[in-house]
């Protein structure tokens, strides 16, 4: 989850003179809002000294990485929300695993890659793979922040404003209105109540899932209409996980048809590059 | 040098994907007969457990209670509680009892009499403590023993999801329900009490812990709206009570007075002098929430939980014991918590004391790093030398709901409890739950101390097979022999027995304390029961305290004699003993495996 729209190329669109910032610094700041607000308020996080941990990693990881592969400094926005997003998003009672999936979300960026893009948003991967290569120690977030829906409402809100600014709200809510169809369907087809299929989407796991990672411009695919495409099929994906009882279905979906969709648009990038040489 | 750091990233990488599988092969038991299915317990671990409940007339099977139609469809899990068992000698006759609580309407409760001869007779009926899951009244969830009045026979606090009670003890011969002069509310949905004298009078108090809203009759529900406002941030569960003995059998309730109040879900509670203050402290274990610590500062508590270090990262605490677990004369205190492999990784939690900061002990959570924090679903755990080595090991039971073999509730519990409060709060939204199991037929864990601050699991191994719902756990020496039994309640499930065999040539040394305090009117004296009395040995330079407890685990009580293991030829140089009337009692050189009895000085 780099979410490395603070990383994107600038928007054409003309903005208000106040809304000129270096946006860089928004998706850290939205994701540092919501680790304060959790942690501060509700207390929680694993522990600090995790979410600490995590943060550290994803960040020496970046600075070596980088350094070695091309000689500079890199801008260190996007591994200290991916460092955010797996110390919130990790859970075990260890703190290996919180190293370690920094680690392998941040490596994974540099190492599978096709035509210099990578394919997988990075702590989508490093979750996924925790997971899977390490169930007896690791679970992902699953349970609500609080009590109420105030502190669900903050984050929907800024995290809304903060892709509109960026021009990716698209994909947030086709995504949303995608989930609200598919558990309308679910509802349908299990014969539970529609509240209880919604239910997931008032989580947290989701607001840094929709806000995060299904927009990370480095993992999307560029026209409008093909990113809408492509968070309605993960959803679509992520309905059929559901259906199986998959726990952490979003994470699965997205890290199966992220990838495809980028390398359907690497293959159609290179099929013009082709053609347009051969005119 | 790009292209040759490009390749040294990728094995990198592939070295980073590989540790998980390196760090499971790196935490495999040291020890290759671990995983042994041979094994000679006795030899190798120093101890065996043999289940005989049947054999020595435990026959006992928990029934669960039939709540609101309106829960039908979630039945299993909300019905999930009532198992519990604690340990009395309720005749004065040197041998502990057993109390069974049963939880089916109309069901009877059992109390084991022990016969000395290894078997026990049920003689609830006969005192009058059976007959106390009367519909209109509730259903038990748990008992604790305390001398109340100070006559030497221990008193009986039952509490229910309903009406609690309490039965006063006449001299082991009956039981008179007192309820009616000591002001105890109508109707309360209570999962832990303890006994203790929180002022120091000599006079033992009760707190009694609320889980659901006491608002709430789980058999006549008003609405379905009766469910934890979020999975780890609810503030709805039920009030906390406590109760100060004026003497004469009547109680006044003074937990606002005192500063004692808290809306959490509370599942277990432990008493203990966690300050070296001379009062005794609170710990309470909540489910859906973090923990919560009251400092008893002179009578008055003030909640400490953030400032000591275990009121953040909620979980779904079950159980709250306390134990010496590095012999430091310091006690941790150990609450289970939830962990299923890739779903919910809670993990339990054991806070030992690192120091304290302006009288505030702090506290770390040392359960990953000693080998203690994954059990299961865990309940009912509780410290004890079960080997006599000096060292205190740890038991725990798991296990929610045992039903299918081949279906799992847990996709439809996670999606739920990850919803907000309006979804999670409200019964009627959270899926049904037909015979599906949730986190069912769970091996327990008996975790044995190295004494260097690890712990081996070897439940398979010493003879703790069982795959039962345990709930609550107590530990006595049946026997009178130095070694300390296992008594599991199970819900809806048997009651067991696991007899221990220690081997022979361990020592060990127990402390039978009665408190100065031989009427109700008494003063400057401890109570009775002793409770709240530390005794700490020094043997071998080493030394461990342990504290006569008026309840701990989950819905347990063990039995009020300490027992300490000594190890292999140890012999203790001293003993001593605060009681909580400040008085400090040494006794130099006793003798080693025999049970001292132990009065409070004049």
């Amino acid at each position: 989850m780099t979410t490395e729209q603070a990383i994107a190329q600038p928007s054409k669109t003309p903005r208000a003179p106040w809304l000129k910032v270096d946006r860089r610094y928004l998706a850290p700041a939205l994701i540092t809002c919501v680790l304060l607000a959790g942690q501060l308020t509700f207390g929680f996080l694993e522990s600090w000294s995790r979410t600490f941990l995590a943060i550290a990693t994803a960040i020496l990881t970046e600075l070596v990485v980088v350094r070695a592969l091309y000689g500079a400094w890199p801008h260190l926005a996007s591994a200290y929300v991916s460092g955010i997003s797996v110390g919130i998003l990790v859970r075990s009672p260890a703190f290996w695993p919180y190293a370690l999936c920094s680690a392998i979300s941040i490596t994974s960026k540099y190492v599978l890659r096709v035509r210099e893009r990578h394919l997988w948003n990075p702590t989508n991967f490093g979750v996924v793979m925790m997971l899977l290569l390490a169930p007896d120690a690791v679970a992902g977030l699953s349970v609500q922040w609080g009590n109420n829906l105030l502190p669900m409402v903050f984050v929907w809100v800024f995290g809304s404003v903060i892709l509109w600014m960026v021009d990716r709200l698209n994909i947030t809510v086709t995504y949303v209105l995608s989930f609200l169809f598919f558990a309308v369907l679910r509802a349908w087809i299990t014969g539970h109540t529609m509240i209880s299929e919604i239910a997931p989407i008032t989580g947290p796991m989701y607001q840094l899932f929709i806000f995060f990672m299904v927009t990370d411009p480095k993992t999307t695919v560029r026209r409008k209409w093909a990113q809408s495409l492509v968070v309605f099929i993960i959803a679509a994906v992520e309905a059929v996980f559901r259906l199986m009882q998959f726990v952490y279905a979003p994470f699965y979906a997205l890290f199966l048809v992220g990838p495809i969709a980028n390398l359907i648009e690497i293959w159609q990038d290179e099929r013009r590059g082709r053609q347009g040489v051969s005119r | 040098m790009t292209r040759y750091a490009r390749v040294a990233l990728a094995v990198i990488f592939v070295g980073l994907l590989m540790t998980p599988f390196l760090v499971r092969r790196l935490s495999q038991p040291a020890s290759p007969i671990a995983t042994s299915g041979h094994v000679d317990a006795l030899k190798q671990y120093g101890f065996r457990l043999t289940e005989s409940a049947k054999a020595a007339g435990l026959e006992f099977v928990h029934g669960a209670p039939t709540l609101d139609p309106k829960l039908a469809h979630i039945m299993p899990q909300v019905a999930s509680m009532g198992a519990a068992v604690s340990v009395v000698d309720v005749d004065r006759d040197g041998l502990p009892d057993l109390y069974v609580t049963d939880s089916k309407e109309g069901s009877r409760n059992r109390l084991f009499r022990n016969r000395g001869n290894g078997t026990f007779e049920d003689v609830a009926e006969r005192l009058g403590v059976a007959d106390l899951n009367r519909a209109e009244d509730g259903v038990s969830m748990g008992a604790v023993w305390g001398d109340y009045d100070n006559d030497g026979f221990e008193d009986l606090f039952l509490y229910r999801w309903g009406r609690p009670v309490l039965l006063h003890n006449d001299r082991g011969q009956r039981f008179t329900p007192v309820t009616d002069v000591t002001g105890l509310p109508a109707w309360a949905n209570v999962n832990t009490a303890v006994w203790l004298d929180f002022d120091r009078d000599g006079r033992l108090d009760l707190f009694v812990g609320g889980y659901y809203s006491e608002a709430v009759n789980l058999w006549k529900l008003a609405d379905t709206r009766m469910m934890p406002e979020s999975f780890e941030y609810a503030n709805n569960g039920g009030r906390k009570y406590l109760f100060r003995n004026l003497g004469g059998g009547r109680f006044e309730e003074v937990s606002a007075q005192v500063g004692l109040a808290s809306r959490r879900w509370a599942l277990a509670a432990v008493a203990a002098d966690l300050r070296g203050t001379g009062y005794p402290d609170l710990f309470i274990a909540n489910d859906y929430g973090v923990s919560e610590m009251f400092a008893n500062d002179r009578g008055r508590f003030r909640e400490i939980g953030r400032e000591a270090g275990v009121g953040y990262s909620p979980k779904s605490g079950m159980n709250a014991a306390v134990g010496d677990v590095l012999n430091q004369g310091r006690f941790a205190i150990y609450v289970s918590n939830i962990s299923e492999e890739g779903i919910l990784l809670q993990g339990n939690n054991l806070w030992v004391p690192s120091g304290a900061v302006g009288g505030i002990p702090r506290y770390e959570n040392l359960a990953r790093s000693m080998g203690v924090d994954l059990g299961g679903w865990s309940f009912g755990a509780q410290f004890a030398d079960l080997n006599n080595d000096g060292f205190l090991d740890l038991y725990v039971v798991n296990g929610f709901v045992s039903a299918s073999q081949q279906n799992s509730y847990w996709y439809d519990y996670s999606r739920i409890a990850g919803g907000n409060q309006i979804v999670i709060s409200d019964a009627k939204n959270w899926p049904a739950m037909g015979t599906r199991s949730l986190a069912g037929y769970q091996q327990k864990k008996l975790w044995l101390s190295d004494g260097a601050g690890r712990f081996l699991e070897v439940s398979q191994l010493v003879g703790a097979t069982d795959r039962y719902d345990g709930r609550s756990i107590a530990l006595a020496d049946l026997s009178n022999h130095g070694m300390l039994d296992v008594i599991v309640a199970n819900q809806r499930g048997p009651l067991l027995l696991y007899r221990n065999q220690v081997a022979a040539d361990r020592n060990w040394i127990a402390f039978e304390l009665e408190g100065g305090c031989k009427s109700d009117g008494a003063t400057g004296c401890t109570n009775r029961s002793a409770i709240g009395a530390q005794v700490t040995v020094r043997w071998n330079g080493q030394q461990q305290v342990q504290e006569v407890s008026g309840g701990s685990g989950f819905c347990s009580q063990n039995q009020r004699r300490l027992h300490f293991g000594l190890g292999a030829g140890g012999t203790p140089d001293k003993v001593t003993v605060r009681w909580p009337s400040g008085k400090v009692q040494e006794l130099t050189r006793p003798e080693v495996n025999r049970v001292h009895k132990v009065e409070e000085p004049a």
